[in-house]
C-alpha cells in the first residue's frame, strides 16, 4: 500500500471515528434502556431539523467567503494587522451569529486558513453566549440588572480570553523555537 | 471587446462554482463529526433530567460555583435551555454564584463539542480555549455577583 493511500485511510478513520463511537454508544444504551435511546434518536433528528437552515446559511457564507475573502482582506480586517477594529468585528459577529456553536466551526476554519487571528476566533466563540433574541427570557428569570451586568462582563471577558490565548500561543511558540 | 467581456463573465462564473464546490467539500469533511455531536446531544437530552442536575448541588457556595461551571461545561444545548434550568435552580435555592457560573460555562465551554472543535480548529486551540472559558465562567460569576451586590 502506498503512502498516499495510507494517509487517505487515516483521514477517513479520523473523520468517522467520533461518529462510530457515538453509534456504538447508542447500540450499548439501546440494550440498557430502549425507550430512552429511541427518544434520544428522536431528539437528535429534531436538532438536525432545527439546525438545517443555519447549516445551509453556513455553507452559503463559506462559499461567499471563498469568493470574496482573499487572505489579504482577511488579514486586513481579522488578521495580525487588524488592530482594535478586528476585536470589534469579532465581538459583533459573535453576538449576531445564530444556531449551535459547532455549525460555525467550518466557516471559522476557512477564515483561519485565510489568516484570521486565533484570539479573534476565541472572542467570536465566547460572544456566542450573548444572544439578543433570548435576553427577554433571561430577564424574566434573573432581572434587568443581572442581564445587563452579565452581558457587559461577557463581552469584556471575550476580549480578555482572546488576548490571553494569543499570549499563551506566543509563549508556547517561543519556547518551542528556543528548544529547537 | 465583446469576447473579452464574455471571457471575464465565464471566469467569474467558474470562480463562483469553484468557491461553492470547495465550501461544500470542506463542509462534507466535517459533517461526520457534526453528526456525532448532534446524536450525543440527543443522548444528553433524553438521559439527563432537570432533577438529576438539581440534585448535584450541595448548598455550599464555593463548591456549588465550581459544580455550576463543571455542569455547564458538560451539558450542552441552546443558551435558552441554560437560562430556564438556571432559573429553576435559583428557585430551588441554589446560589446565584453557582447559577451564573453554570450559565457562563454552558455556551462558552463545550466538552461534547471538544472533539469537533479540536478536529477543525486544532487540538491546542480547542483545549486552551475551553480551559480558559471554564476559569472565566467562575470569574464571570464572581464579578457579576459582586457588582450586583454593590449596585442593588
Amino acid at each position: 500500500m502506498n503512502v498516499e493511500k495510507q494517509k487517505k485511510i487515516k483521514t477517513i478513520y479520523r473523520r468517522f471515528s467520533f461518529l462510530i463511537f457515538v453509534i456504538i454508544l447508542y447500540v450499548v444504551l439501546f440494550f440498557f434502556d430502549a425507550g430512552k435511546t429511541y427518544n434520544a434518536i428522536h431528539a437528535s433528528v429534531n436538532i438536525i431539523i432545527q439546525i438545517l437552515p443555519v447549516l445551509v446559511l453556513v455553507i452559503f457564507l463559506m462559499g461567499v467567503s471563498n469568493y470574496f475573502l482573499k487572505p489579504k482582506i482577511v488579514s486586513k480586517y481579522l488578521g495580525a494587522e487588524s488592530g482594535v477594529k478586528g476585536w470589534f468585528i469579532a465581538v459583533f459577529l459573535g453576538i449576531l451569529s445564530h444556531g449551535s456553536i459547532y455549525v460555525w466551526y467550518p466557516l471559522l476554519k476557512e477564515l483561519q486558513d485565510h489568516g484570521m487571528r486565533v484570539g479573534l476566533i476565541a472572542t467570536f466563540l465566547y460572544n456566542r453566549a450573548v444572544k439578543i433574541p433570548f435576553l427577554p427570557i433571561m430577564i424574566y428569570y434573573f432581572g434587568v440588572a443581572f442581564v445587563v451586568i452579565l452581558t457587559l462582563y461577557m463581552i469584556i471577558i471575550s476580549v480578555a480570553e482572546g488576548k490571553l490565548i494569543e499570549t499563551i500561543f506566543y509563549i508556547l511558540e517561543r519556547r518551542s523555537v528556543n528548544n529547537v | 471587446m465583446e469576447i473579452n467581456m464574455e471571457s471575464k463573465k465565464k471566469s467569474r462564473g467558474n470562480r463562483i462554482v469553484a468557491s461553492f464546490s470547495s465550501a461544500i467539500k470542506n463542509f462534507c469533511s466535517i459533517l461526520p463529526v457534526l453528526l456525532g455531536i448532534v446524536f450525543l446531544l440527543g443522548l444528553f437530552k433524553s438521559y439527563i433530567s432537570q432533577q438529576m442536575i438539581t440534585s448535584v448541588f450541595t448548598g455550599e457556595v464555593f463548591k456549588d460555583t465550581i459544580l455550576g461551571s463543571t455542569l455547564g461545561s458538560i451539558l450542552a444545548g441552546s443558551p435558552i435551555t441554560s437560562y430556564i434550568i438556571g432559573g429553576e435552580l435559583l428557585k430551588d435555592g441554589v446560589s446565584l454564584l453557582a447559577v451564573t457560573a453554570f450559565i457562563g460555562a454552558w455556551v462558552t465551554v463545550g466538552i461534547v463539542q471538544l472533539p469537533a472543535e479540536a478536529a477543525v480548529l486544532g487540538k491546542k486551540f480547542a483545549i486552551t480555549r475551553n480551559l480558559l472559558s471554564f476559569l472565566f465562567s467562575m470569574i464571570l460569576a464572581i464579578m457579576t455577583f459582586v457588582t450586583l451586590e454593590v449596585v442593588t
